[in-house]
């Protein structure tokens, strides 16, 4: 049988595999298929990877999950080379699962980044739109699940990486609440905000392949049990209360039709019996990009400083002796992204300037915890754009950091406060997709997989990009 | 004018726990170059840290037994630099939140002193680097530096304590105590050859009775007690004559030479150290249960410092001292409890280490017969306590000769044979009356009463 694996959501292949219409080989074949066709335009894989066999589903990871055996370089030549020697505990329980792995999709470097421009072995290309970015820095994943080439895939989530490319690809990612889903062997960004999720075409693909990845684990300290996973089936929204918060709703450049689509899916949610109502996130909204911005590149200034050319990836062949060594090996490794937060977080944690920058950014996270938590006692989610933008032009904030920041402006704050959140498709604008964001309280997964379900349902957005149906 | 010494320490033990701090990998001396490795302790791309319980559960021991408060909340921080020997960039240390503060030391002796304890933290080790060419095994000229990652991520517990010691003596002593009692909580091997037990050292001098603080030396590298003792000394003499010469003292870090007994500067870093602290994210904080910090200071043993006291009245600070830090004091207690003299027990044990599992019951009987026994039956009964079946019996008939009269003309042989010898002794070199105990014990194949002869000897030689 032909398999459309543009079409086909996992939900739909796990039930062919079932009833044996398709064996796990073929399925198999037919992504890397959909890979050799498409990907040479998209550039969504960095590698791919042989039937490693097994009975479950193809699926797809982002380059920062180390995978034994398979290199592993979170987008940076710092890593080109590097083979893990052990799986990253989501490797290990996608396998136990029994999903194979197609192959490592592409990041920005070390998922600094809101568009895979930042990659140093170039940039994806979005589906609906090859001339513009698929978002950042779960680009890779996101572009490969929308253009049929992984049933799913997953991403890393520090400000906004799986949120943000799912709602510039027209798909659904979920950031899960801080601590549910293990980081151990995550080629770390900032500890404090690195999460894993899933990237699938519907809610319950998402919730389905949360549930294979989360779950307390011993060796990562900062993982908590988490509550069964619940696949969702309701198509309404009685009894949920939402938020709608306005500083999110009319921040300064949000566009136009971005604003509308979103608009309309809160009116969806009126309809559907939820209680819909304004909130408030003042300071969430205007102090969470800052505070990201010391606290990312402070923890990044550190974690990224075991890569020094002295156990593996990238030595630089040049050098006398060992500082120069350090030196040359980390400027020929890291591109300018890197090298930017590696600066501003070093400048943030040094003596003489950490109680102004990072002290203070941790009393801001505070406040944006408490400021959210207080609007959790009223509602059980809040909903915003997920993106002010869809979108944008390869090569438009290539060279604008600030712009590029603010892609994140949204997704931000909920990540500081270590939340959950779901971004779905809710139409489009210009032809591209708009992410609808829903945020929910921790571990509040089931109520975010329940609401978007039913919004998913009632929208009716068709996931596959018009220009390949 | 007269000098005081202000010394503080820092001290850090490795502790033997089984594992290292944040990983799986057996901890420890020993094992081929880099075999006890894995992601976690090479810092692999991913790798996070897990504490180690034990190590924990030790620490607040060994704050315990250093009278500090345990913290309801500890912290785990990143202290960042580069350098080979540190794989993942920063170091897991603890920071203003550590896990044991404020203790407070009373070293026992003739003149006790008290000492305060800042802090004592958990942190892990760094990989030891090995320098090869060159000729000196030294940094500096070497061909080639390797790195041997076996080391890196034991479990290290840092000490330090207020400048309160005054004297290279105090520093030495209270060091040795510090040493007795970790050794005996079974935290650590605590042993300063195999580095197992580090100790720097902050020095300054000041005017005698003044309470300033003056800009301190800071002794590094220094890997014995003796060396300690003599690097201290060495720092406070060059003060004292800097002052004295009118000079200032500059703050320094210093290497202690024993070969010339010298200090020479530390090796100078790079560039200035900003560790830029900041709580290490991989890990929660640590808030030990308060019933598990209760039974941890319940379960503590009586500690060496308490014992030394304990056995001072009868035995005097310095015996008492010397019986608890070889950690003789058990079967020295169990003597005694069966009715041996104190003074004898702690003769007969500081002599002769009693064996393990003696019985000391049937050992007591020995004691107690001493005086009349071959010195030979003594120490053959010690030597074979411990052996099943071990009886006084065997033992009590191995009578010494304490006839003065059997005794008095062999004696006198000895002595009309070293006319020399007895000469030196009356002109004062009374040392000289081993080497007659000696002979005479020769002659009669041991079993002469060593305080029979001694008594003879001295009134013959007297005369």
């Amino acid at each position: 049988m032909t398999i459309d694996t543009l079409r086909l959501t996992a939900e739909e292949a796990d039930a062919l595999l079932a009833r044996k219409e398709v064996s796990g080989a073929e399925l198999f074949a037919a992504y890397r298929d959909a890979i050799e066709a498409r990907d040479p335009e998209l550039h969504c894989f960095l590698r791919t990877c042989d039937d490693p066999g097994g009975d479950g589903l193809p699926i797809a990871l982002k380059d920062v999950i180390g995978t034994k055996g398979v290199e592993t370089t979170a987008g940076s030549k710092i890593l080109a080379g590097y083979v893990p020697v052990y799986d990253s505990t989501v490797a290990a329980r996608c396998k136990g699962g029994g999903l194979r792995l197609l192959g490592k999709t592409n990041t920005d470097e070390v998922a600094m980044g809101s568009s895979t421009e930042n990659s140093a072995f170039g940039p994806s290309r979005n589906p609906w739109d090859p001339t513009r970015v698929p978002g950042g820095s779960g680009g890779g994943s996101a572009a490969a699940v929308s253009a049929g080439l992984a049933p799913w895939a997953l991403g890393s989530d520090t400000g906004g990486s799986i949120k943000q490319p799912s709602a510039l690809c027209g798909n659904v990612g979920l950031r899960p609440t801080y601590g549910t889903v293990s980081r151990f062997g995550i080629v770390a960004f900032a500890s404090s905000l690195d999460q894993v999720g899933p990237v699938a075409k519907t809610v319950r693909d998402c919730a389905r392949l949360y549930s294979v990845i989360s779950g307390r684990d011993p060796a990562d300290s900062t993982t908590v049990e988490v509550p069964a996973v619940e696949v969702p089936t309701a198509e309404d929204l009685k009894g949920l209360r939402i938020g709608v918060p306005v500083e999110m709703r009319d921040a300064p450049g949000i566009e136009p039709g971005v604003r509308d689509a979103v608009a309309r899916a809160v009116d969806l949610c009126s309809e559907l019996g939820a209680e819909v109502e304004e909130c408030s996130l003042p300071r969430s909204v205007e102090y969470g990009l800052p505070c990201y911005y010391l606290i990312a590149p402070a923890e990044a200034s550190s974690n990224l400083a075991r890569y020094d050319g002295v156990r593996y990836g990238h030595r630089s062949p040049e050098g006398n002796g060992l500082i120069e060594v350090y030196e040359r090996t980390r400027d020929e490794g890291f591109g300018d992204e890197p090298k930017r937060r590696i600066m501003l977080g070093t400048y943030a944690l040094s003596a003489g300037y950490y109680e102004a920058f990072y002290g203070k950014a941790q009393q801001v996270r505070t406040v944006i915890i408490r400021e959210h938590a207080a609007v959790f006692e009223r509602f059980d989610l809040i909903v915003s754009a997920t993106s002010p933008t869809v979108a944008f032009p390869v090569g438009e904030r290539a060279d604008d950091p600030l712009a590029m920041y603010a892609s994140d402006l949204l997704t931000i704050p909920s990540c500081v406060a270590g939340l959950p959140g779901i971004s779905i498709p809710c139409g489009l604008s210009e032809g591209l997709p708009v992410g609808l964001q829903l945020v929910g309280p921790q571990l509040a997964e089931n109520t975010l997989f329940r609401a978007a379900h039913a919004l998913e349902r009632a929208l009716g957005f068709d996931y596959v990009p018009e220009r390949l149906r | 004018m007269t000098w005081e010494a202000v010394v503080g320490l820092e001290i850090h033990v490795q502790l033997k726990t089984r594992t290292k701090m944040f990983c799986r990998c057996e901890a420890g001396f020993g094992g081929a170059e880099n075999t006890r490795t894995c992601p976690v302790c090479l810092a692999h791309p991913g790798a996070l840290p897990v504490a180690n319980r034990t190590a924990v559960e030790w620490t607040i021991r060994l704050g315990h037994a250093l009278g500090c408060t345990i913290a309801d909340r500890a912290v785990f921080h990143r202290k960042n630099y580069f350098y080979p020997d540190n794989p993942k960039g920063y170091q897991i240390s603890q920071y203003d939140e550590p896990l044991c503060v404020g203790g407070l030391v009373t070293v026992p002796g003739t003149e006790p002193f008290e000492v305060g304890i800042v802090r004592a933290h958990l942190e892990e080790d760094a990989a030891k680097t090995v320098h090869r060419g060159g000729g000196t095994g030294r940094k500096v000229g070497a061909e080639r530096s390797l790195i041997d990652f076996n080391r890196a991520g034991t479990p290290l517990v840092e000490i330090v304590t207020q400048p309160d010691l005054r004297s290279a003596d105090q520093a030495r002593r209270f060091l040795q105590l510090l040493r007795q009692t970790i050794v005996e909580l079974g935290i650590s091997d605590a042993r300063m050859e195999e580095g197992t037990l580090r100790c720097d050292a902050n020095v300054s001098v000041r005017p005698a009775g003044s309470d300033e603080l003056r800009t301190r030396w800071e002794l590094k590298n220094v890997n014995s007690f003796a060396y300690v003792g003599r690097g201290i000394e060495a720092a406070i003499r060059e003060q004292v004559a800097l002052y004295e010469s009118g000079g200032t003292v500059e703050q320094e870090t210093y290497d202690y030479e024993p070969d010339t007994d010298t200090l020479t500067q530390h090796r100078s870093k790079e560039e200035a150290e900003d560790y830029r602290y900041f709580p290490e994210p991989d890990l929660v904080p640590l808030e030990p249960e308060p019933e598990l910090v209760e039974r941890l200071r319940t379960e503590l043993p009586e500690l060496p410092a308490a014992r030394i006291v304990r056995h001072t009245e009868a035995l005097g600070a310095d015996d008492a001292w010397a019986l608890v830090t070889t950690e003789r004091d058990a079967t020295y207690a169990a003597l005694v409890a069966e009715g041996v003299a104190e003074r004898e027990a702690f003769n007969v044990t500081m002599n002769q280490p009693i064996p393990p599992g003696a019985n000391v019951a049937e050992l007591a009987k020995v004691v107690k017969a001493a005086k009349t026994l071959t010195r030979e039956a003594l120490q053959k009964a010690v030597a074979a306590s411990a052996d099943p079946g071990f009886t006084a019996d065997a033992y009590l008939g191995d009578v010494a000769i304490t006839d003065a009269a059997e005794l008095d003309p062999l004696i006198d042989r000895i002595l009309a044979a070293n006319p020399g010898q007895v000469e030196s002794y009356r002109g004062g070199k009374e040392g000289l009356l081993g080497f007659f105990v000696g002979q005479v014990m020769k002659e009669t194949g041991g079993k002469a009463s060593p305080k029979v002869v001694n008594e003879r000897l001295r009134e013959k030689l007297r005369a």
